[in-house]
């Protein structure tokens, strides 16, 4: 009895003069802190992607403590409703941001792109793009190993079988742009998701001449510049055989689509077209059926001859 | 017999279906389209304009700065356009169309078969004309060689080390160079002994070409200063650090050029090049190559004009077998499968292997099971496990600190591996990126 009582007391008097020592200590080198940093961070999502640009969310709750504004401090994953209450926290405004979305900026599907090799490497964009080309003869187009897929944090990210494309889930995308760095290739843009999620975009970054990217694939773009003159709002540019969709300027009239030979340019999330359209719409859109329907040698020759 | 001492492995070298065949000559073709871009370094500036007629020899592109090379013209005939075509590989590079026409040589190549043994030229000199005549390594790694021949201050050349190992399996251009043009390979090598000031000079050739050891070490007996070294065999002896080690028994330190241990290491083709470029005045515009597999039907080795289509050099070789499964242009070790036989032939393309379709699969990788195999084969000490887990988890810093910059991309870590890791892979990836790195590190302190 008298044994244990010993071993209970040196143990417990032990103990006591431990802790006493590690709090003299805690209070001797403690580091003062905004409490409001642990706050902020309470509502951010604790994702850590990184899409903010800082090094995770208690890093961007520590810039956000220490910011005037909370201008150009956002967190995509959150959003808006994230972003307001932490300016409620800190007693800022909150400002507002577009929403945003990637969008994979290649259709070249297996119809479209033809197979001029088999890859039996490692199942990696990066790698592969560093070997070679790729299975098609397109040298800017989607790899096809799913380095974005593997990057998304979110699940919001599949490769599609049928396309061999990988595929944005609108709903889970919280456009953090780790895909974008992902992507060796760079084709993963982050758009604005534009009103109801109404937008038109330029589906290709083939750089080539016309005829070469024709070649590579069926639904390039080939730079000929017939969206340009149909746009009526400037928003499109061709630069290096390239066109670009602003989407600031851009007022979604899809006049560019339906002039697009090679239906690069697509329109997303818009109602289906009215099969009887008014007189003034319906010729346009008459004229630029046919082209999609075209075989390829066709256009590519008339594009030519335009050119 | 000596050999490197770190690592290594021994894959067949199935160099019987090309071995000692006599070297052929491949016809020209009737258009030809010469790449700017055969070397290591800055492409080359282009000096002729569309619609010129060129002679051979002529000056089609001069060297794009101190690391680059000039490229001649193979033929003679008419530019058609300068603009960019399509590499092996699928991707764009500049290059010059030619039509060809005759076959006009400038007056001052000496095409005679007459064998020139005198050189009274300075250093200097030398090595002018080697740079005028666009010369590169033809081992593989296509490094201008007047480069190599002017030591930076303060290190002195005390051995040209001749690379005649050839321990790639399949090729055997250089083997038959060394057995048809032994003679004007020993004046090339004194000429670079010239070049270089020195007066030791080891000739290595692996003991699996033994008429080729016995054919140089008969010629070295008349030349002073020359030694033929037989080595054991094992992969990558050709490799320049490791036939350094194998052939003086020094270590070049991480990340140094070999001239740090005194060395100059020149491949034979090289040296062959170089003779005839300061004997003949004839500049390079030519290489021999290997065309081989298992079931091609005239394989051998064959010298091609650059700028030949390869497909005609396949025809040549009896075309494209039906088992084909893979075309790698060079060996089988660090070649690289090709996606484009239009391609046309350069400075680099040291032979072209075809592959049947049941070798060229890949076997589908396990898990490691950590064996260490990869570390003990990596003749460069590291450990090619972890690199590729480090690459794979993008952790680039990590990666440079256990030298990645050193793999010399030999593949003997995937070779030895026994779950069939693709190892190789994502080390040459991580090499990419880290290299990447460091350039933008320089160019921000620059």
């Amino acid at each position: 009895m008298k044994l244990i009582l010993i071993s209970l007391l040196v143990l417990g008097l032990t103990g006591l003069a431990a802790a006493l020592l590690l709090y003299l200590i805690a209070q001797k080198f403690r580091v003062e802190e905004d409490p409001r940093i642990d706050q902020v961070q309470e509502v951010l999502p604790g994702a850590n992607c990184g899409g903010c640009g800082f090094a995770g969310c208690r890093a961007l709750a520590e810039a956000c403590v220490k910011a005037d504004t909370l201008d150009g401090l956002l967190c995509p994953v959150g959003g808006a409703p994230t972003m307001e209450k932490v300016g409620a926290i800190l007693g800022l405004a909150a400002v507002a941001a577009d929403p945003k979305v990637a969008v994979v900026r290649c259709n070249g599907t297996c119809e479209a792109r033809p197979r001029t090799s088999e890859y039996n490497g490692v199942r990696s964009c990066r790698i592969q793009h560093n070997l070679y080309v790729g299975e098609t003869a397109c040298p800017f187009g989607c790899l096809g190993c799913g380095d974005c897929v593997a990057a998304c944090q979110f699940g919001a990210l599949s490769m599609d079988p049928q396309t061999g494309l990988p595929v944005v889930d609108e709903e889970k995308c919280t456009a953090c742009g780790k895909c974008v760095k992902a992507c060796p290739r760079n084709i993963i843009e982050l758009r604005k998701k534009g009103p109801k999620g109404r937008r038109m975009v330029v589906l290709c970054v083939n750089k080539d001449k016309g005829a070469i990217a024709r070649k590579a694939c069926l639904s390039a773009c080939i730079g000929c510049g017939k969206c340009q003159k149909e746009c009526n709002f400037e928003a499109i540019t061709v630069d290096s055989n390239l066109a670009y969709i602003d989407p600031e300027k851009c007022r979604l009239c899809r006049k560019c689509e339906a002039a697009c030979p090679t239906g690069a340019i697509h329109s997303v999330n818009f109602p289906a077209r009215k099969p009887a359209e008014p007189a003034a719409e319906a010729k346009p859109a008459q004229e630029a059926k046919p082209a999609q329907d075209v075989k390829p040698a066709d256009t590519a020759q008339t594009q030519e001859a335009q050119a | 017999m000596n050999t490197f001492k770190i690592g290594g492995v021994h894959p067949h070298d199935n160099k019987q279906y090309s071995a000692h065949q006599p070297i052929t000559e491949c016809p020209l073709p009737k258009k030809a389209i010469i790449p700017l871009v055969q070397h290591i370094g800055a492409p080359a500036q282009a000096v002729v304009e569309k619609g010129q007629q060129v002679k051979v020899g002529e000056l089609l592109a001069k060297a794009g700065g101190f690391v680059s090379a000039n490229i001649h013209s193979p033929y003679s005939g008419t530019i058609t356009k300068i603009d960019t075509t399509i590499d092996a590989w699928g991707m764009k590079m500049p290059a010059i169309f030619m039509d060809v026409e005759g076959d006009e040589w400038l007056p001052e190549i000496d095409r005679t078969p007459d064998v020139i043994r005198e050189c009274r030229l300075e250093p200097k000199e030398i090595i002018d004309k080697v740079a005028a005549a666009g010369i590169v390594g033809l081992g593989g790694a296509c490094f201008p060689t007047q480069v190599k021949l002017l030591p930076p201050p303060g290190k002195k050349a005390e051995v040209l080390i001749v690379n005649g190992v050839e321990c790639e399996p399949y090729l055997t251009c250089d083997h038959q160079l060394m057995l048809e043009h032994g003679e004007e390979l020993m004046i090339g090598i004194q000429i670079l002994m010239r070049a270089l000031s020195i007066d030791r000079a080891i000739i290595g050739i692996e003991k699996n070409k033994p008429d080729a050891i016995a054919r140089m070490r008969e010629l070295a007996l008349k030349t002073i200063g020359v030694e033929v070294k037989p080595l054991k065999l094992k992969y990558p002896q050709g490799g320049e650090k490791q036939l350094i080690d194998a052939c003086i028994g020094r270590q070049v330190p991480s990340g140094a050029l070999p001239i740090e241990v005194g060395a100059v290491v020149d491949n034979v083709a090289t040296i062959y090049a170089v003779y005839e470029a300061v004997q003949k005045n004839k500049p390079l515009i030519s290489r021999v190559m290997t065309v081989t597999g298992a079931s091609v039907a005239r394989p051998g080795n064959y010298s091609v004009r650059f700028g030949t289509p390869l497909s005609e050099v396949i025809d040549l070789a009896g075309g494209i077998p039906e088992d084909t499964g893979k075309i790698i242009g060079g060996g089988p070790m660090m070649g690289r499968a090709m996606n484009n036989i239009d391609m046309p032939t350069n400075k680099r393309v040291s032979g072209l292997l075809f592959l049947p379709e049941s070798e060229s699969r890949r076997v589908e990788p396990e898990n490691c099971i950590r064996c260490a195999k990869c570390v003990t084969a990596c003749p460069m000490g590291l450990e090619p496990y972890l690199l590729s887990k480090q690459a794979q988890l993008q952790m680039w810093d990590e990666m440079e600190q256990h030298d990645v910059m050193d793999c010399i991309d030999c593949g003997c870590c995937l070779f030895t591996c026994p779950s069939h890791r693709p190892l190789l892979d994502y080390i040459r990836m991580g090499k990419a990126q880290v290299g990447g790195i460091i350039r933008a590190r320089q160019a921000a302190k620059k």
